[in-house]
């Protein structure tokens, strides 16, 4: 029973793989439009491997990691620190929220002026949306932390730092990694929008563009498909920490 | 009913010094608090006294827990004084018992680390918090795997180790606010005979909030009956039944009588309201 319940995820693959294969096979789509599985995978294998799919793929993980970095280093401590206190949060609770409401891609033109064509402004507006997202999350998690533990800490004696530190900080964790999460994955998304548009020679968003001019479907879809494994990896890789760390999350 | 029978010690009482038994161990003077709506407590005089297990019992809404929150330092109080043989709670080592034990306990820490906290807190070093913590779970005689997290143990070990908790600092008074009421009966039977079993050990001022009088009364060497508010003592009714007290207790004429006393006087404050 469980071992069956444990293949189950695999089902849908194998369905759309399978009316995938069917549709290419009888030519029901223009083969032009849409290649065969067989051949989209292989493109995406031998790409990853030896071609430039792999070096783009490398280098939309480097700025999606860099720019989640960026925005946690700051949004961390910041949201502790707005959390900590209610009033803080609620003076500045409408700047978060109108921020975190501003697609992060209307503000490319701004980093481009600020930061110039690269890597610099890529990395910031996708900091700067994914830093938002951390600071709500966290300092929500802080705000919401259990009355009766900060009670149970006060009433043993605990200094109102080591209440911060003791009770508010692993309060806040579940929410903390919650911001984490959606900021990782908001970073993905706007790194791979600028690859696609300002000056970019490189990265995946760049590799589905320029495939697409060329007409290379095979390439376009391979890019297409390396994109969303690294999105899915990289939500799994911070729930994966989150379940190490955060333990006692839900229970 | 073998649980109840089981996990009652059979330890004497002796070695209390009698000379110390008479004088009030905290002495609460015109202590008052309103809330928007309702005076709970005007100028409110009591003693507790010192080395017994009282229960505050009393209709819904008058200030039960609210008492011993004031007294606790949980909820500051519009006027009056607590003075713990005569010194401020500042002053004052106690322990802290909450009724909801999910939310007290600290989910990030082992069971032991949750009961050594409040020695970090006091800054006493790592091998000597081990030290106590171990002393504590041998002199209870607690059989619980204390390396486990809070969440894979049961409601009551759970309250079980919030109560060591409230004990590792060796206080001169212990507060548990229902500490009962979120488990379920079976589990109830067990933690009152632990917490008789604990108090028979250390002979610690207890204040116990009830809202179930057959506990109150079973637990307790005095039931302080508290009015409708703004609160009065009704009565600070004795119970002097031997300890361990058991199952058998609960159908002797003494216990009997003490509850349909404590019963009585409760139904006519319901009926004043």
């Amino acid at each position: 029973m469980k071992k069956s319940n444990a293949f189950l995820p695999l089902v849908g693959v194998a369905i759309l793989l399978a009316v995938w294969g069917l549709a290419t096979a009888l030519k029901l789509v223009d083969p032009v439009l849409l290649p065969s599985p067989f051949a989209t995978f292989r493109t995406l294998w031998e790409g990853m491997l030896s071609g430039k799919l792999g070096v783009d793929f490398l280098k939309t993980v480097m700025r999606t990691i860099s720019s989640t970095a960026i925005a946690a280093v700051i949004a961390i401590p910041l949201g502790i620190l707005l959390g900590s206190s209610e009033k803080l949060y609620r003076s500045v609770e409408f700047l978060i929220d109108f921020f975190r409401s501003t697609p992060a891609s209307a503000m490319f033109p701004l980093f481009l002026v600020l930061f110039g064509v690269g890597d610099r402004t890529k990395i910031s507006v996708a900091a700067f949306g994914a830093a938002l997202v951390i600071l709500f999350n966290v300092a929500y998690g802080v705000m919401n932390a259990r009355k009766t533990r900060l009670l149970a800490a006060k009433v043993m004696g605990a200094s109102r730092m080591r209440v911060l530190f003791d009770v508010m900080l692993l309060e806040s964790l579940p929410q903390t990694f919650v911001g984490l999460r959606n900021g990782v994955s908001l970073a993905l998304v706007i790194i791979v929008v600028a690859e696609m548009f300002i000056g970019s020679t490189d990265g995946l968003g760049q590799r589905v563009f320029e495939a697409q001019q060329l007409f290379d479907m095979p390439g376009m879809y391979a890019a297409i498909f390396a994109a969303g494994a690294l999105g899915y990896s990289l939500n799994l890789l911070f729930l994966l920490i989150e379940r190490r760390f955060v333990h006692w999350a839900g229970r | 009913m073998t649980i109840l029978a089981s996990s009652v010690a059979s330890v004497p009482t002796d070695g209390f010094d009698e000379s110390r038994r008479t004088a009030p161990h905290v002495t609460i003077r015109g202590l008052s608090k309103h809330y928007p709506d309702a005076v709970i407590y005007d100028r409110f005089d009591f003693d507790i006294p010192r080395g017994k297990l009282i229960s505050v019992f009393g209709p819904n809404g008058c200030g039960k827990s609210t008492l011993i929150n004031m007294i606790a330092g949980l909820v500051p109080a519009d006027a009056g004084e607590v003075l713990f043989d005569g010194r401020p709670l500042s002053r004052v080592k106690f322990g802290y018992v909450f009724q909801n034990y999910r939310e007290a306990l600290f989910p990030w820490l082992p069971a032991f680390d949750n009961i050594a906290y409040p020695l970090k807190v006091m800054g006493v070093p790592k091998a000597e918090r081990e030290q106590r913590v171990e002393r504590l779970v041998a002199h209870l005689g607690v059989k619980i795997d204390l390396a486990l997290y809070p969440y894979h143990l049961s409601g009551g070990q759970q309250q079980l180790v919030s109560i060591m908790r409230a004990l590792i600092v060796e206080p001169e008074i212990l507060f548990l606010d229902e500490p009962f009421s979120a488990l379920d009966y079976e589990m109830t039977l067990f933690m009152r005979d632990q917490l008789q079993r604990v108090f028979m050990e250390t002979k610690t001022t207890t204040v116990l909030v009830s809202h179930d009088l057959e506990e109150a009364v079973y637990l307790s060497d005095y039931v302080l009956l508290l009015s409708r508010h703004p609160a009065r003592v009704v009565e600070f009714v004795p119970y002097d039944a031997p300890r361990p007290r058991t199952d058998k207790t609960l159908s002797e004429s003494g216990f009997i009588a003490t509850k349909a006393h404590c019963l009585q006087l409760f139904q006519r404050e319901v009926r004043r309201g």
